[in-house]
């Protein structure tokens, strides 16, 4: 049995704040639930089932969150694979309300590493000593720019692309990034500023890179019949797909990513081809995850991702593929080093036609919102979701 | 850009765990030692006692220490700055390394490398590294 339009997006919301240093990690998460109800037209207690990940706080999953919330739920799930964690919510908790385990579930994530000082793309840090691969990885300095800085230098070595096209993708998202007052870089940049910039870890400049940014967001997904009793335009999930990517015992190739797995069930599902989509989400940690992604979902061919990319062509009203319209990691927004739900949550602006009007795109009926959580370099968790406005 | 040695860190179980102590043995006594398949003969990285493949039994052999770099970031933002990368040694897989021992800047993928060893800091075991030919 399809799953396709078993669930519906009803609500989304994202903090606007960037930096918050006075609040709590549970506070932020608990605000963009109400933020998310109140776009619904929801309360509290509609909500039974919830889902969150590794930066729920506590340690035991959801447990920690559904008490602050005091929520009352049927269902919880907290599956962690980093910054795609939401998407793979998404299609979780549209299994969840198929199966009738929960009719109404939230999603929220939320985190203040700029308040923290993380020096999070730059600084290995220490995970749980007993992960198998720590011993092997941790001592030769894995940051999070050079496990990326390390697909780039293998795609260039293979398909010829260029620093130049890569660069291309930041200034698409600060063209869009300009529209947005909460964006944190809003300042339109040009190719030639981005390649100089200071490098970071080769080949990767600092404007390849993404911002590091307090704030979250949520979602409410819920079943038809309680989506179409709500005054909210319809959004309806059509195609999901998940698939985790990692070292293969040593067989590496560093010039794909997984949504080369999570992309086909979601297409299949939802029953459309890449050149259907009208607007894209696309995770967008560092340039090149943007450029491999958009390969691997079959938007150009592997290899051509360059030149796909490259004289604008990611840009609202200048290109063929509107991407990332709120400046997306890039230049806006990455709470909790994790920029999945942001993803949703622009994708669903511009299928309700609510995006900034400089950047929202005409008839936006169908998009996607495609995440990668963990790191391109060593294992990392893709996932796709394709929505439609009904 | 040339090499400067960097204290390393280590975080792992080397001692309470014995699917990977004969690793750290060897390296403190300069061989790189990788794990075979007795059922479907490959190589795998990083060692495990049962196969990534096939889920047979592993046996451990001294590697030739000659591999080729896959790829490379170095991380300039560092202080000092090192060589992160991948090299597929000579006997199959692909392992994450750091490079030393060479300018940065003439580091190219293909290139032919070899192991040598470095201690980590604080007393802990030493780890392959890869430097030029
Ligand atoms: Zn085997």
């Amino acid at each position: 049995m399809s799953l396709r339009g078993a669930a519906y997006i009803a609500g989304a919301w994202e903090h606007p704040t960037r930096k918050a240093p006075d609040k709590s990690i549970a506070l932020l998460h608990a605000e963009c639930a109400k933020g998310a109800l109140a776009d619904a037209g929801l309360t509290k207690d509609d909500v039974d089932g919830y889902f969150c990940a590794g930066d729920a706080p506590g340690g035991l999953g959801p447990l920690s969150m559904v008490d602050y919330m005091n929520l009352k739920c049927r269902h919880v799930d907290s599956t962690d694979v980093g910054g795609s964690s939401y998407q793979v919510a998404v299609g979780h908790a549209m299994e969840a309300i198929a199966a009738g385990h929960c009719n109404v579930a939230l999603i929220t994530l939320s985190g203040r590493p700029r308040s923290e000082g993380q020096a999070t793309g730059t600084a290995p840090r220490p995970g749980n000593p007993a992960a198998p691969e720590m011993q092997f990885e941790y001592p030769y300095g894995p940051a999070t720019a050079n496990l990326y800085g390390m697909c780039a230098a293998r795609h260039m070595y293979e398909y010829g692309t260029t620093s130049e096209q890569l660069a291309w993708i930041k200034v698409a998202a600060s063209h869009h990034a300009q529209h947005n007052p909460h964006a944190m870089l809003r300042d339109v940049v040009t190719v030639e500023d981005v390649v100089n910039s200071p490098m970071v870890s080769t080949p990767l400049h600092r404007l390849d890179c993404c911002v590091i940014s307090d704030g979250g967001g949520a979602l409410i997904l819920t079943k038809p019949e309680i989506a179409k009793s709500l005054k909210r335009p319809l959004v309806k999930v059509i195609g999901v797909g998940e698939s985790p990517k990692h070292q293969a015992g040593g067989e590496i190739d560093l010039t794909y990513t997984a949504a080369r797995w999570s992309g086909p069930p979601a297409w299949e599902m939802a029953g459309i081809k890449p050149s259907d989509i009208k607007y894209a989400s696309i995770y967008d940690s560092f340039t090149i995850t943007v450029l491999m992604q958009l390969e691997d979902l079959g938007f150009c061919k592997k290899g051509e991702g360059g030149k796909f990319v490259a004289d604008g062509n990611l840009i609202s009203g200048v290109g063929k593929l509107p991407f990332n319209t709120d400046g997306g990691g890039l230049c806006s927004n990455h709470p909790a080093n994790r920029g999945g739900i942001t993803k949703i949550i622009e994708a669903v602006r511009q299928l309700r036609g609510e995006a900034h009007p400089k950047v929202q795109v005409p008839n936006c009926d169908l998009a996607i919102a495609h995440g990668t959580g963990g790191a391109l370099g060593t294992r990392h968790c893709g996932s796709t979701v394709i929505l439609e406005r009904e | 850009m040339a090499y400067v040695a960097r204290k390393i860190p280590f975080v792992g179980t080397p001692d309470t765990n014995p699917e990977t102590r004969p690793f750290f043995d060897g390296a403190d006594a300069g061989k790189l030692m990788i794990r075979r398949c007795t059922s479907c003969k490959k190589v795998h990285h990083y060692p495990r006692e049962l196969c990534p493949f096939c889920f047979g039994d592993c046996t451990w052999e001294q590697a030739s220490g000659k591999a080729k770099i896959y790829t490379l970031s170095v991380m300039e933002r560092a202080s000092p700055p090192y060589a992160i990368g991948y090299v597929t040694l000579a006997e199959g897989p692909s392992v994450l390394t750091n490079f030393v021992d060479c300018d940065f800047k003439a580091l190219k993928i293909g290139q032919d490398v070899k192991v040598v060893f470095v201690k980590t800091e604080d007393g802990g075991p030493s780890l392959p590294f890869f430097a030029p030919a």
